[in-house]
This record gives structure tokens, sequence and C-alpha cells, in this order.
């Protein structure tokens, strides 16, 4: 098929005209495609390229060691230790099931602990690492990280975890660290990044709870440099975050161990507390519980044990429980009188064992009565009488008045978890609360400790440093946060006439150094070191009339949790006092017999700053208190205990 | 002029072909591809594995491809035009039904060293079979309905059957390719104005009754269109590719960051950072300067190809090479408008750029039959 050469140069012109406009439309569009990248280059580059870093930068946190707490000289109460676990990441492992059957072989693993990283991995990305041993030992480590060539994708890792070397001692004032709870978060208003780490420990009770912010610490930030899907790359730079601060306590280890070794298992309280400066010495809580469980993570049947226990050992029975203060209220009622002009050192009164008021009949403890006593006699013996008939003519408006500045009915500011401000009764308050007028019998309860007034032991010691001292000493458990000391107020005095308190003093005196008072099978018979103390029963229950008949009195018939409370406050040595002690023994009978030894014992602890020497006791117990003593002995914890020691 | 009316005395035999090679094109060529290699060798972390190498073996066996493709006279190209394009067909039904027979969603051949897709290499012997039937075509009838209707069927065969695939970047190279050489053939204007008003016109109505009584899809596909059009509407999902696409591109300023110094590619953070998206990555490291360099290579190679095209006067030659041209230019023109955010993401490669071995030795025979239709010209 031949063609017409004019039609051939007319088309081949038209293909030309067609291909030239096309060249050119394709040129504008890469043009178009040219001013693109100019827009989006050049106009737009710092835009996009803060956007790349941003999209490239991720920052973490690093978690700051958490300050640290020691005692009054300097031994670790609360510290830090290595935790060693073995982090598996699945994607490096290629066969993870391989790979945890070789560490198998090499340290026992959990099987619950397996089942979690296994059930973690299925719902993680491959290249997260997943937990599979925790808390394992440095041997067991080192044995993974000398294996690491046949364990790809496992890695040997050390964090820092909380360790309390005195295991129960300090339970009830350091308190505990756990991880952080959902509940704890709900409770936090504006809760830290940190608290978003996973396993990051926080306080939850006692000290750590309370004084959590400053022993929490700032969290340092390191950028690292992320994929998209968020797996690190390599770190930039980090900002070293700042470690919590560490706290110093008033409180002296060995004596907190020997008090709580002392207090065995007891249901008891103890506080020791220098009387001029205030210093906690010791506040010791019976029976106790080991804060570690926390740490790692309780059992529940552990927890069980411990919250269905009678003697309550998870209560800070220093500070939170409160008990009628029996007797040892009696200086209260007797300095009221003394400031009032009722009672004067050669009043006598008549104690029949009894006193009627208003047709009700108020007992003596002694059934026999007392015959004529004056004050001193009848703190020494602990006549209930002679301030039945003290607090007839004072009143209780006055004798509250002076129990408020003892301390009484007021909550101290330590802290610690839960502590209670107890009650100083008033005719305003039982209007108030009890819905019901004040009435003279209330008095006369009130004027023994018993009756509305509640005291916790912590009270009772702040009230008998203050009698010690006639200052208004407060107590103070922290000493120094980062070695600065803590501000402690000086005290002023109290404003009572120091004749008046003396009175007092001859009388708590005889307590324990009178052959006829109420504690002196538990003196002290050094000449320098003379404890001044007052025993107290307090009744936890009213003895019926039908009991007084039968005769059912004797404590050791009762069960357990109806028995009186023993307690005992002392200060020594008499004449230059250094140390309040308070002890209560829950349900623990007669003050004299069961907590005046304690608190005996402890004080001469305080006073020789470690074991006294048996001269000190009365020459018929040294026989026993040296059997006490080794006993005890091997009860107080080594100043250098280690995690090892705890396996 | 058709070949049966000149003299191929003329015409270059025998190794002698070889001088009359358009040697600048195969330059302009290996230059891109070179660009290639390099960022696939950036985006693989430094490293000639497991793209860079791959692609340059494919390359050179693309080269002797183009040089087989060139030595054969171009009128056995035309001869075998109509066949190659049933042929092409044929492969296409074929894969369609061994996909449908239970061998999954299979759209290649097997052929050992690669695997081919069908669908690639009917971008050529479509514009081959086109380029053929123009040239059979007496030029006055060019425009008469029933004429035009011809390659307006060879065109919408394989373009409905890619886009079943589905394989939408295909489908519209196929589409555009087509359109391109029956408008260089010389159709009436009239033809593209109406189809083009006609398109306009039913997108006009599909949005316009959205929402109406007479609503004319169904809501989640107007939905898939939205997030189609405008991706950052959905900045997570379809919408995360553009953007991380767009920052890259930004983020490379006037000079780049640097060979291999690219966050976004290196961190995964870039999709398809080996194929689709890899003129991001150059963009990144390159900047400015890079990115306007690799259009500039391509714009040489479109006019050197239009150059060829318009100075050969045989009709064949001259409309496969502005097929052959504008099917390449479609490639990077809408690769480049996806990356930048100007187009929907629809999955074409940038052609000699991308790693891929079908799109690359399809290429490569498209440019031998450039290459032949340049030595085999008319003199």
């Amino acid at each position: 098929m031949r063609k017409n050469p004019q039609e051939n140069a007319e088309t081949h012109s038209r293909v030309t005209r067609r291909a030239l406009l096309l060249g050119g439309a394709q040129l504008v569009f890469m043009g178009g495609l040219g001013l693109r990248m100019r827009q989006l280059q050049l106009e737009q580059a710092d835009q996009f390229r803060l956007l790349a870093e941003e999209n490239r930068i991720n920052i973490r946190l690093i978690p700051p060691a958490r300050g640290q707490i020691f005692d009054r000289n300097g031994v670790a109460i609360a510290r830090n230790e290595p935790a060693y676990r073995i982090t598996l990441v699945p994607e490096d492992a290629g066969d993870v099931d391989e790979v945890i059957a070789r560490l198998a072989s090499l340290i026992e693993l959990d099987p619950g602990e397996l089942e979690a990283a296994a059930a973690e991995m299925k719902r993680s990305p491959p290249f997260l690492p997943v937990t599979v041993a925790d808390r394992i030992s440095w041997e067991d480590l080192s044995r993974v990280a000398v294996n690491t060539p046949v364990l790809p994708g496992v890695t040997p890792e050390v964090g820092l975890s909380r360790f309390y070397p005195m295991r129960g001692d300090f339970a009830h004032v350091v308190g505990y660290v756990g991880p952080v709870s959902d509940y704890d978060l709900s409770k936090i208003e504006n809760p830290d990044q940190l608290l978003r780490i996973p396993r990051f420990q926080i306080g939850k009770v006692g000290l750590e709870g309370k004084m959590e912010e400053s022993l929490r610490g700032k969290a340092g930030t390191k950028r690292v440099e992320v994929n998209a899907v968020g797996r690190v790359m390599r770190e930039l730079d980090r900002r070293e975050g700042q470690q919590g601060d560490d706290v110093q306590l008033t409180i002296d280890q060995g004596l907190q161990s020997y008090t709580q070794a002392r207090l065995g298992d007891e249901s008891a309280a103890a506080i020791v507390m220098d009387c001029n400066t205030g210093d906690l010495l010791t506040v010791a809580s019976a029976p106790t519980f080991d804060p570690n469980l926390f740490v790692e993570g309780i059992s529940v049947a552990a927890y069980r044990e411990l919250t269905d226990n009678d003697y309550r050992p998870l209560a800070a029975k220093t500070v939170q429980g409160t008990y009628p203060p029996g007797s040892t209220f009696k200086m209260i009622t007797a300095l009221a009188a003394l400031e009032e002009g009722i009672a004067f050192p050669d009043h006598t009164v008549w104690c029949p064992g009894h006193l009627e008021v208003s047709n009700r009949r108020f007992h003596c403890w002694k059934r026999a009565g007392h015959g004529h006593v004056n004050l001193a006699q009848a703190l020494r013996e602990s006549c209930d009488v002679y301030f039945y008939e003290l607090a007839l003519e004072v009143g209780i408006d006055k004798i509250s008045a002076m129990a408020a500045r003892f301390g009484i009915g007021e909550r101290f500011d330590l802290p610690m978890s839960g502590v209670a401000k107890g009650l100083n009764p008033t005719r305003d308050w039982k209007r108030d609360v009890r819905g019901a007028d004040w009435v003279v019998g209330d008095t006369v309860n009130v004027s023994i400790g018993q009756g509305f007034v509640l005291t916790s032991p912590l009270q009772l010691a702040v009230m008998t440093a203050r009698l010690a001292t006639g200052r208004d000493v407060s107590p103070r458990l922290v000493k120094s946060i980062n070695g600065v000391d803590t501000p402690q107020p000086p005290s002023k005095r109290l404003g009572i006439n120091e004749a008046f308190l003396n009175e007092v003093r001859r009388g708590m005196y005889a307590v324990s150094n009178h052959r006829r008072g109420t504690a002196y099978g538990s003196r002290i018979i050094e000449d320098t070191n003379r404890l001044a103390g007052k025993t107290g029963t307090s009744q936890v229950r009213n003895i019926t009339a039908a009991e007084r008949a039968r005769g059912v009195s004797r404590n050791e018939d009762l069960p357990w949790n109806r028995r009186d409370h023993a307690l005992f406050v002392n200060f020594a040595p008499y004449d230059n006092p250094k140390y309040a002690v308070a002890v209560v023994v829950e349900h623990g009978g007669g003050g004299s017999k069961a907590a005046a030894p304690i608190a005996r014992d402890i004080t001469l602890q305080a006073l020789h700053g470690g074991q006294p020497p048996l001269e000190a006791y009365p020459a018929k117990d040294r026989k026993r208190i040296e059997e006490q003593q080794e006993r005890l002995q091997k009860l107080v914890p080594g100043r250098n205990l280690t995690r090892r020691d705890r396996a | 002029m058709s070949y049966l009316e000149y003299s191929v005395k003329h015409v270059p035999t025998g190794p002698s072909k070889i001088l009359h090679f358009n040697w600048a094109l195969l330059l302009l060529i290996s230059a891109v591809a070179g660009v290639g290699f390099l960022m696939l060798y950036s985006v693989a972390g430094g490293s000639f594995q497991p793209w860079a190498e791959p692609q340059m073996k494919r390359y050179a066996l693309g080269v002797v491809v183009m040089f087989m493709c060139a030595m054969v006279p171009i009128w056995f190209w035309r001869s075998v035009s109509g066949a190659a394009y049933l042929g092409t067909l044929v492969l296409l039904v074929l894969v369609e039904v061994m996909g449908s027979v239970g061998m999954g969603a299979q759209r290649w051949i097997d052929l050992g060293f690669m695997r081919l897709q069908p669908s690639e290499l009917m971008k050529v012997t479509l514009v081959m079979a086109l380029a053929a039937y123009y040239d059979w075509l007496p030029p006055r009838k060019t425009s008469r309905p029933q004429y035009v209707l011809i390659p307006v069927i060879l065109i919408l065969i394989p373009t409905a059957m890619v886009l079943r695939q589905p394989d939408l970047g295909t489908s519209i190279l196929l589409l555009t390719g087509g359109a391109i050489v029956m408008f260089a053939a010389g159709v009436h204007w009239g033809y593209f104005t109406a189809v083009i008003s006609m398109g306009v016109g039913l997108v006009f109505a599909v949005f316009q009754s959205r929402g109406t009584s007479w609503q004319l899809l169904k809501d989640y596909q107007y939905r898939r269109i939205d997030t189609f059009l405008d991706p950052a509407s959905d900045p997570l999902g379809a919408g995360y590719h553009i953007t991380q696409s767009k920052i890259a591109l930004g983020s490379g300023g006037w000079t780049g960051r640097g060979f291999m110094q690219g966050t976004q590619s290196r961190l995964n953070f870039l999709p398809e950072k080996h194929t689709d998206f890899i003129f991001t990555t150059l963009a990144e490291e390159f900047g400015y300067i890079g990115a306007i360099s690799l259009l500039a290579l391509y714009m040489l190679i479109i006019l050197f190809c239009l150059a060829s095209a318009i100075s050969n006067r045989d009709r064949y030659a001259s409309l496969l090479t502005i097929g052959v041209a504008s099917t390449f230019f479609l490639f990077f023109a809408v690769n480049m408008s996806m990356v930048m955010g100007l187009a929907p993401v629809v999955g074409v490669p940038l052609p000699l750029v991308s790693y891929g071995g079908s799109a690359m030795l399809v290429l490569m025979l498209a440019f031998g039959l450039l290459q032949s239709a340049h030595v085999h010209r008319p003199r």
C-alpha cells in the first residue's frame, strides 16, 4: 500500500506538532513538580526538619535512686540493693522455647513467672524485653552472663530495689515501698511521669509513704533515637536526675533492735525519747513483720496471717494505738491539784479502799485501803482514792487543761502512718460527741486515767519527758535530711512551779526506789542512774458488781483480750533526766509486773549505750537478767547484714 | 512514510549499528539507574544487600536486552506488534485464571531468574499495538468514530483487567499512555475534550449527589474516596505514609542531610522506602539539589526521546517512541506527585530507581525498541 507523499508529509508534521504539544505539557508538569519540591524542601524545610526530629527522638526517663534511711549513727535502715533479673527479647532469641530451656538448665526458673512472661510476649512487640526471672542471686546472674553466647536475646540486668536490713525492727517506723498500683495513681492528683515506669517502687506506709516526695528524687532523662516501631537505636545524650534525699532518723538502731527483741512476741509498744531534745531514740511496736516481704510482693497466705493475727503485727501501736493511761495519768491530776492549791505536800487523805460519789462506789485497787496517804505516798503506792478526792475538788476543766499542757490529746507531727490524737476529754467534748452532760463520776474516772481519756504510747513518753524537764519538749523522728538538720524549735518552760514538779518527781522516784513502791522490783541500783517512774494498769472492761462478789477479777483467769493493759512510764537518771520511756503491754496485766521490767531494761540499755553491767540490777535478779541478756543478744541483728544473709 | 517506502540501503547493518546507537540516551538512563543503586545502597544501611546488588545485576541484564532489541530492525518489531499485544493479553488472562484457581493472588509468572508481571509488559506491547495500528490506518481515517473505537477497545481491555487485579497505578498508566499515543497519532481534539469533560461531569455528579436522594455511591464508598483524596484526614492510617514522606522531603532542605544520614528512611519511618517511596530518601539525603537533579535527568531523557521521535519520519517509529517516552514520563510524574502529596498513593514505582525486576526489564526492553527505531530510522 503506497501512500501519497504529500499526505505523508502532512501526517508527519501533525505527529511533530502533537509531539511538541505533549512535550510542552510534560515540561510544564515537570516544572510543577520542581516547584512543589521547592515548596516542600526550601520553604517549609524548617518545619519538616523539626517534625523529623520529633519522629526520631524519644525521651526516656531514668529512675532516680531512692533516698536512703539511716539511724542517728549512720546505720542503714533502708537502702537500695542491686536487684538482678533476666530479660529476654523474643525477636533476638529466635526460638524462644529453646532459649528458655537452656536458661532453665542453668538456673532455676519459676513456672509462674515464666507463664506471665509468655503472656507478656504475646501482647507486646517482639523487640521489647520481657522479664523471665526476677530477684535472682548474683551467682545465678553470673552463670547466665558467662553463657550469653548460647543464649541469644537474653540479657542479665541490674536494677535497684529497696532492702531493709533491719527487717522487722523498723517496720512500723519506716514502713515499706511497693510497686505503684492503680489505686496509688488514682489518689495522686498530678502523678509524676516516673510513677508510670513499670515496677517503680513508691513508699506505701510509714516514713517511706509520708516522706515519699523527698525520698523519691527527680527523674533524669535520656534522649534516644528510635525507629518507626519504637525500637531504640542509640542513646543521644542523657541528663542525670537527682537522687532522693537521704533521711537520718533520730532513732538509735542498737536500742531500737534491743527494744524490739525485748518486747518479743508480746502485743506491746515502747518509746524512748530524749527528755531534752525530744529526739525519739526508740519507737518500737511488737509483734512486727518483715517489710521486705512487701517489697517483693507478699503472698496472700502470708498477708492473711498478718491481718488475722489478734496481736495486730501491722499496726504501729506506738502512735496508732490509744489506751486508757491508767495510773500513769495520776501525775496530771496531782499537778492540777497542786497548782490549784488543793493538794500540798503534807495534805493527807483517808483511803478506806473506796469512795462514794453520787451513790456510786469507786474502788481503790487495794481493797483494804491505804489509810492516811499524802501525795508522795499516793503516787508511790498508786492510791486511787487520794486522786478521786483531789479530782472532786479540782474539777475536770483544770485536769484536762493540765493534760493538754503535757501533750495529751495532741497529734504530734511525725512522718509515720496514722498518728493518733488520743482523747483528752472535756465537758464540751462530751456534750458534742456523746450528747450528754459531764457528770462528776466521769471526773473521778479520768483522775486515775480511766473512763474517757485515751493516750498513745508516744503521748505518754512526751508527758513523761515534760514532767522530767518542765519544758514543752516535742518529739522528733527525723534528725536530718541530706545532712541538713531538721529544725527543732527550742523548748519553752511549761510554766509550772518547779516545787510542784519536784513533788511529783519525788513520788515517781519512790515508785521505783521505795521499798513499798509499785515498781520497786524493777529498780536500778546504780546511784547515778536512778529511775523515776509510774506504773499503770488500765481496765479494758468494767468489773461488774456480780464479778466483784464472785471474786473473779484475777487477770490470769480472763481471756487475753479482756485482760488489763499494763503501762509504765519513767525518766532517768532521776537527778539529771536524759531519757523518758513509755511502755504499754496490751492485755499484759499489771503495770508493775508486765511493763516496768521492760521499761527498766530499755532505760538501762539507753543509759549505757548498749549492754548494761549486771551490777545495775538488784542482786537477786542478776542471774535471771544474765540469761535474758544472752538470749536477746542473739536476736539483735548485727550492723552489717547483707542481702545474702537473709536467704 | 512507512518502511516499505524508503530504501533500506542507507540503514546501517551489522556491527556498524552500534555506531548509530543513541549513546546519549543510554548515558542518561545509566545515570538514573546509578542514582537508584546509590539510594538502594543507602536505604539498606550502607550495604549492597539486599537491594543494590540484585538491582545492578538486573540493570546489566536490562542493558543486554536493550542492545538485543536495538539490533533487531524496527520493521520486525512493527510486524510482531499485534502478536505481542495478543500474547501479553493471553498472559494477563492466564495469571488471572491461575490467581482465581487456588494459587493465591499471584499476578506474575515465574521465569526462574525473575518474576514477570504481564501487566508491566502490557505497558510496552499496548504502545506497540497502537503505533502499529496507526501506522496501518490511512491518516485521513484517523478521526472517524469506528476507527477511534478500535484503539479505545485495545486500551480498555487490558486496563479493565489490570484494574481488577487490583492495580490502580498500572491501569492509570495504561489508560493514559494509550490515550497519549492516540493523541499523538492525530485523533481529533474533540474526542479528548468530550471524554475529559464527561469524566469531570461524572465526578462532579458523584460528589454532588452525596447526601441527596439520588446518591450514586454508598456512604462507605464516599468515605474511602475521602481518605484516598485527602490522606491527611487519617493521619495514622492512609495519611501516615504520605505525612512521613513529606517530612522526609521537607527535612532535606537545600543540600540534604548527607549520604546515609537520612533519619526518616534509616529509622523506617518511611514506608516502601526501597520501592515506591525511594524518591523521598533521595530528597532527604541530597536535598533540593539532589531531587531537582534527578528531575532534570528525567527531563533530558524525555527531551531526547521526543527529539528522536520528531526526527524520525517513520510513523510507527515515532509513535512508538512518543508512547514509550510518555509512559516513562507517566511513571515518574505519578510517583513524584504521589510522594510529594500532590496525588493519592496508587503504587507506581520511580522508573529505573525503585527496586523491582519486572519494571526495570520492561523499561529497558522499551528503550531497546526506541533504540531500534533510532538506529533503523529512514535516511
